[in-house]
């Protein structure tokens, strides 16, 4: 058997579990680490500005392309640092790996020089974590890591590495597993098919469906056996924040996003609903609203891999736990060789009534912001770039109004091209997610939806783009204000705007994206927006600022009545409830 | 309602802070809690009794099932269990003291495990409503120092926990 270090035993196991790509930041815990990276090719490593931006790359990387993103940081404020994307991708379930540099092991809780207890601070916010004591115990800890990451319901997994441990001296003999056993992780797979049986059976009763649909259809690479059965049945379907693309934005089946900032026409007709089938979906606080006046005439049916998840806080009628792929298979089979079709006439009733609320309110029947004056709307700017970028863009996000906006106005047709932070709601996530997917997909359109705040958390990224030649578009929704703070404040606290403006102290984002080596374009009159827009996208080799100065003073709607309404309590406009 | 759930868990380092930090984080609370390596040394066996409702039991358990180190486990209060603590009291004796504490030792089936002119330690085990009992039996006023060991639990009969 070859002998290795602890240092190249580690690179070796990630090329062995077939990571290509691994974004860090060096220190001096790290070091060995570092070395062995520099002796290898196959492995390519992205230099960061900062660890939060390590793990963001490597969490956009991993929602764009479904593999498990890979993060190397050094101990102390290396490991600290990345503390913030690690719970990102906790809070959205991200399949994710990160290895950090530990202080030797005899000097561990000595307060060393750059020790901080990894394993300590992180466990909040991982699905497990690993500290390792030996250096053979590398391949096995790596393979566990990534099966972990990446099985049932995924999530980072920190693999703490003490210095010592990874010393070019010291060599071992090193095999990376082919096989597991962890007799503690059997990660759920099929779902019980009496239980699929009676959701089928629960599902063809419905008069008033609404599919309600997740995250995990996303994960779980289901968009195409939900969009079937939703076909099939020709049931409406509503996605989470985090399930925008899991079915075709774009079908007339689409009620749009349903929750707080929820179109009302999906809101009202999950409040109306009979059978609410939720498909990798947890059943958010920012979906259900006051959980005792959820959806009163509704039976559940809900899958999730994750167990904890079921009846949590809404109670299911149907609870299965397995992946959804497994679960939707089993179920169009089902209703394949099933001679019973749902009530047609009570169909085709649901579907008229859906319309008449599309009419009244919807957010795609009509424009429901002011589209005359020479202020640019959000919601256009977004509408625009839909267009230009035929619908096709991988889109990621900061946090706040132009979140929602994008959210609400560029019509996913396919999983994985919509990319935010939602459990968190992490500031400063767009811009290095947006260098994750662009590094994975060199020729794809990305586009970072962004506003002047966020986009401050992690500008330093704006560097990392430089070096190694990431051009994407970063559209920035400049409403000069923490404009989601802002609305709170004008509608809950009459208008005292604390601390959500900044007093003219922005940058000029064009001479900074300038600083950097990109290039910059302000937009600030509307009749200027497409032009100007089609200008910066037609760029493709260049990383382009777009600065859009919007109308300060919109807000997002709709919004649900808080804390104490149900989902269909909704703001409409400034003036108007339903 | 006052539960105890009995955990098969890795004998991994960090797998019992795992737990602990599972329930504060998660504003479950904690009764008490025992924890050693069983007969197989790669396993540890841990104890904890807690209290809630059904719903709020099922959220523990399945928070606890989801940990990685969490090999099985069983909430015991579910079926006929035996429940033992283990309780170490240091009481004021002396005078007629003496005799009535010894009285109350014997009638809980206590022993006494060390004894000083002024002072007896009284070993007592049973479910902790019995301790409970007994403390109370025994008097504020002579009791100068207590020790319980949290509880531990078997299920009755032949169900069994083990892998
Ligand atoms: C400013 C702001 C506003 C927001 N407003 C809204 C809003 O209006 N509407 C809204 O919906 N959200 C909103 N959110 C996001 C919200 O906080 C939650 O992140 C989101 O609702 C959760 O989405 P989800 O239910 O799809 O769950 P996810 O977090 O995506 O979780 C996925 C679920 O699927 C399960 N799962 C994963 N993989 C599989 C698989 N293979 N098979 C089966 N199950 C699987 C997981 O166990 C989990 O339970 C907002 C966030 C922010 C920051
Ligand atoms: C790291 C972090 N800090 C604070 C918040 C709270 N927060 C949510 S939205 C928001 C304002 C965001 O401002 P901006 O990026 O300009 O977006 P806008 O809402 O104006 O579109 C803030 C401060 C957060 N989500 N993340
Ligand atoms: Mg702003």
């Amino acid at each position: 058997m070859e002998l290795l270090s602890g240092g190249d035993m580690l690179v070796r196991a990630l090329q062995d579990e077939g990571v290509d790509l691994i974004f860090g930041y060096p220190g001096g815990s790290a070091l060995h680490i570092y070395d062995a990276i520099f002796r290898q090719k196959s492995i390519k490593h992205l230099l960061v500005r900062h660890e939060q931006g390590a793990t963001h790359s490597a969490d956009g990387y991993a929602r764009a392309t479904g593999k498990t993103g890979v993060v190397l940081v050094t101990s102390g404020p290396g490991a600290t640092n990345a503390i913030t994307g690690i719970a990102t991708a906790y809070m959205d379930s991200i399949p994710m790996v990160v290895i950090s540099g530990q202080v030797p092991s005899d000097k561990i809780g000595e307060d060393a020089f750059q020790e901080t207890d990894m394993v300590g601070c992180s466990r909040p916010i991982v699905k497990h974590s690993f500290l390792v004591k030996n250096a053979e115990e590398i391949p096995e800890i790596v393979k566990k890591a990534f099966y972990i990451a990446s099985t049932g319901r995924p999530g980072p997994v920190v693999i703490d590495v003490p210095k010592d441990i990874t010393n070019p001296v010291d060599r071992f003999p090193y095999q990376y597993p082919d096989k597991l056993r962890m007799r503690s992780y059997t990660p759920a797979g099929k779902g019980h098919t009496g239980q699929i049986r009676k959701a089928v059976a629960l599902l063809l009763s419905a008069k008033r469906p609404v599919i309600y649909a997740g995250g995990g259809v996303v994960q779980g690479d289901a968009a195409d056996l939900l969009t079937e059965l939703a076909q099939r049945l020709n049931y409406p379907v509503t996605n989470t924040l985090m399930g925008l693309g899991a079915y075709p934005g774009t079908d007339k089946r689409f009620l749009g996003m349903l929750g707080m900032h929820g179109t009302f026409e999906a809101n009202t007709a999950m409040h109306h609903a009979d059978v609410i089938f939720a498909v990798g979906a947890r059943f958010d606080d920012r979906v259900t609203n006051t959980p005792s006046k959820f959806c009163p005439g509704a039976k559940v049916i809900h899958i999730d891999v994750d167990p904890a998840s079921i009846s949590k806080t809404i109670t299911a009628d149907v609870p299965i736990v397995g992946t959804v792929q497994s679960v939707l298979t089993e179920m169009l089979e089902m209703l394949k060789a099933s001679k019973e079709m749902p009530d047609q006439s009570a169909i085709v009733d649901w579907w008229r009534q859906i319309d008449d609320w599309r009419e009244r309110h919807g957010l795609y029947t009509a424009p429901r912001y002011r589209t005359d004056g020479d202020m640019i709307m959000p919601q256009e700017v977004i509408s625009a770039v839909h267009q230009i970028t035929k619908g096709d863009a991988y889109v990621t996000s900061d946090v706040g109004q132009h979140q929602m906006f994008a959210a609400q106005y560029y019509l996913f047709d396919k999983p994985r091209r919509w990319i935010n932070s939602g459990g968190l709601g992490t500031m400063g996530f767009g811009l290095p997610a947006a260098l994750g997917v662009k590094a994975a997909y060199p020729d794809a359109e990305v586009v970072c939806v962004t506003g002047e705040g966020s986009i401050q958390m992690c500008i330093q990224e704006l560097s990392t783009a430089t070096q190694y030649n990431l051009p994407v578009k970063i559209l920035c929704l400049n409403n000069q204000a923490l404009g989601m703070v802002k609305q709170w404040q004008e509608m809950q606290y009459e208008g005292r705007l604390s601390n959500s403006v900044y007093e003219d102290s922005l940058p000029d984002f064009i001479k900074l994206a300038e600083a950097y080596g990109h290039l910059g374009m302000k937009i600030e009159h509307r009749d200027e927006l497409h032009g100007k827009l089609e200008e910066a996208f037609a760029i493709k080799d260049r990383t382009v600022f777009i600065d859009v100065y919007v109308d300060p003073a919109e807000h997002v709607y709709p919004m649900q009545v808080m804390p104490t309404g149900s989902m269909r309590d909704m703001w409409l406009s400034k003036t108007e409830r339903t | 309602m006052r539960r105890i759930i009995s955990v098969l868990m890795e004998n991994e380092p960090g797998a019992l802070s795992r737990v602990v930090g599972l329930f504060s984080q998660r504003g479950y609370n904690i009764e008490s809690l025992t924890v050693a390596p069983t007969e197989d040394a790669t396993l540890s066996r841990l104890t904890l009794t807690t209290i809630g409702d059904d719903h709020k039991i099922e959220k523990i358990t399945k928070n606890l099932n989801k940990l990685i180190d969490v090999v099985k486990l069983v909430d015991l209060t579910e079926g006929s269990h035996i429940e033992r603590e283990l309780l170490l009291v240091k009481v004021r004796a002396t005078g007629a003291q003496r005799d009535e504490v010894k009285r109350s030792v014997d009638i809980f089936r206590g022993q006494i495990v060390d004894v000083t002119s002024n002072m007896y330690t009284v070993q007592v085990s049973g479910t902790s409503e019995k301790l409970d009992a007994f403390l109370q039996a025994l008097g504020e006023h002579t009791i100068m120092e207590v020790v319980r060991s949290g509880v531990s639990g078997i299920a009755r009969g032949e169900k069994i926990l083990s892998i």
